[in-house]
């Protein structure tokens, strides 16, 4: 995460979620496709927001931290399912052991990381209990 | 032509730290302090947040109540003392995560615990000369108190965005006017660079929040011919319980007044989302009608008086967004080595 133009040419998908929808087949997709991978050039491809709620599908917490995230191991990394269908892997704020798969999820704006002291914060979503 | 909050929304972040686990590491008497400032805990942001995210949650609130297309909005100001950037605007941040950009202006405000409500006086501003159609102000702050300083054990996490407009319609309280009372104080004070505040001790009390909280409101009332008992609710910003139950006493605004809007004894001071948080909680159970006194403080120094009246929208919108009370209920308790982690006070290698 140390390219200031890559994250922010994603900004649209890390603060709000936005992706795209198939008019054509209604499959959504996140991050945003250009072509639908069902419809192919018969698809027609639009702009939408994710609600951001979805659930867990699977988690594991993280001791051993990547470089930049070693001040909030232990943590948890999980492939989310959002409500219209498509997957991602994202931190789940909260208790680890409170952490189930099937829970309930919604989004949160956080800090996604940061270039050390001196270089860019990267914000975007993260997502939290339903019920927090 | 009315002037006023179209919609508001608070964050509060979940965690919390006890005065007694503050004063055990210090070896400081808890109960005394706990008396002498009517604090009891105060809230901690979790490692990942700061005051951009706290003000994007609260500006999030605020546009889920208020249910407009951001794309009304003209100007976004964000009053903060923890700016995350020494340069770089919070408030494009904000713009961006509520989807405001890019026909707006924005800019980012400082004056210690007041920022919020100078950003609503300058959103009032522009909204009332027609410059734009609507304005979000927040105030929203992740306080520092050097470990073992009296600031430590009061200075919090928390913000509150309000979205000012004129439409009479979309008005869920009018404010009725402002009236500000400032002068250089050297109260309290943090350079460039610098991790935590300084602060002039005793000398914060009397010249700084006093006197200017006092003649605040006392100008506010003189220029609207109006008395403590017009209201039925007051705000005064909350360092801690003790000034704005001092300050209401002296400009003769009663405990019952006060109470709705006192949330620092649960959350701590929230700095420039105190005062903001303080009308946030009273809007939250005002009913139409209702007339609500606020004024807010700023070290530096300088106050900030409204008056406001709430209008028969506010029960529309009120539980489209979670209130102060449901958003300070179910904190997380944690110790000082975690509040310590959570605020950055240790370094890794």
């Amino acid at each position: 995460m140390s390219s200031v133009p890559r994250f922010w040419r994603n900004l649209g998908s890390r603060y709000n979620l936005e992706g795209t929808r198939c008019k054509e087949c209604g499959e959504h997709f996140y991050p945003p496709r250009n072509v639908c991978v069902n419809c192919r050039r018969e698809g027609e491809i639009e702009p939408y927001t994710f609600t951001g709620t979805g659930e867990i599908v699977t988690y594991t917490l993280i001791h051993t931290a990547a470089e930049g995230f070693e001040n909030q191991s232990p943590y948890t990394l999980a492939i989310i399912q959002l409500d219209e269908g498509p997957r991602l892997t994202s931190q789940v704020v909260g208790e680890p052991e409170k952490m189930h798969i099937g829970m309930r999820v919604r989004p949160v704006f956080r800090k996604l990381g940061e270039d050390g002291e001196r270089g860019m914060i990267y914000y975007g979503t993260k997502f939290v209990p339903a019920d927090a | 032509m009315a002037i006023g909050i179209v919609s508001y929304g608070a964050y509060v972040p979940r965690y919390r730290i006890k005065i007694e686990e503050i004063a055990r590491l210090w070896g400081d008497n808890a109960e005394a302090l706990k008396n002498g400032l009517m604090v009891y805990e105060k809230s901690v942001p979790d490692i990942d947040e700061d005051a951009a995210t706290i003000a994007v949650e609260a500006a999030r609130h605020a546009m889920a109540r208020s249910g407009v297309d951001p794309g009304r909005i003209g100007a976004v100001y964000t009053g903060s003392e923890s700016h995350p950037y020494a340069v770089k605007p919070t408030s494009t941040i904000v713009a961006q995560a509520i989807r405001a950009t890019p026909h707006m202006t924005a800019a980012d405000f400082e004056f210690a615990c007041k920022a919020g409500t100078a950003a609503v006086q300058a959103c009032m501003g522009l909204v009332g000369s027609g410059m734009v159609d609507l304005g979000m102000a927040i105030g929203a702050d992740v306080s520092q108190g050097a470990p073992s300083d009296a600031l430590e054990y009061t200075a919090a996490a928390g913000g509150v965005a309000c979205l000012i407009g004129r439409k009479e319609s979309e008005l869920a309280a009018i404010i009725e006017d402002t009236y500000s009372f400032t002068t250089d104080t050297p109260d309290f004070w943090r350079r460039e660079g610098m991790p935590y505040p300084e602060h002039g001790g005793r000398f914060t009390g009397e010249p700084g929040y006093f006197k200017h909280v006092t003649n605040g409101a006392k100008g506010l009332m003189e220029k609207l011919g109006t008395k403590p008992e017009d209201y039925d609710y007051a705000v005064f910003h909350q360092p801690n319980g003790k000034f704005p139950s001092k300050a209401a006493k002296t400009l003769g605004f009663t405990k019952a007044q006060i109470t709705p809007g006192l949330v620092v004894p649960k959350i701590g001071n929230t700095y420039s989302g105190s005062c903001l948080m303080g009308i946030a909680a009273t809007l939250d159970q005002a009913k139409p009608g209702d007339r609500i006194f606020a004024t807010a403080f700023g070290s530096g120094a300088g106050s900030d008086a409204f008056s406001i009246t709430v209008t028969d929208r506010i029960e529309e919108i009120r539980n489209r967004a979670p209130t102060v009370s449901e958003l300070i209920k179910d904190p997380i308790y944690i110790d000082y080595a975690r509040y310590a982690r959570h605020k950055g006070k240790i370094r890794l290698a």
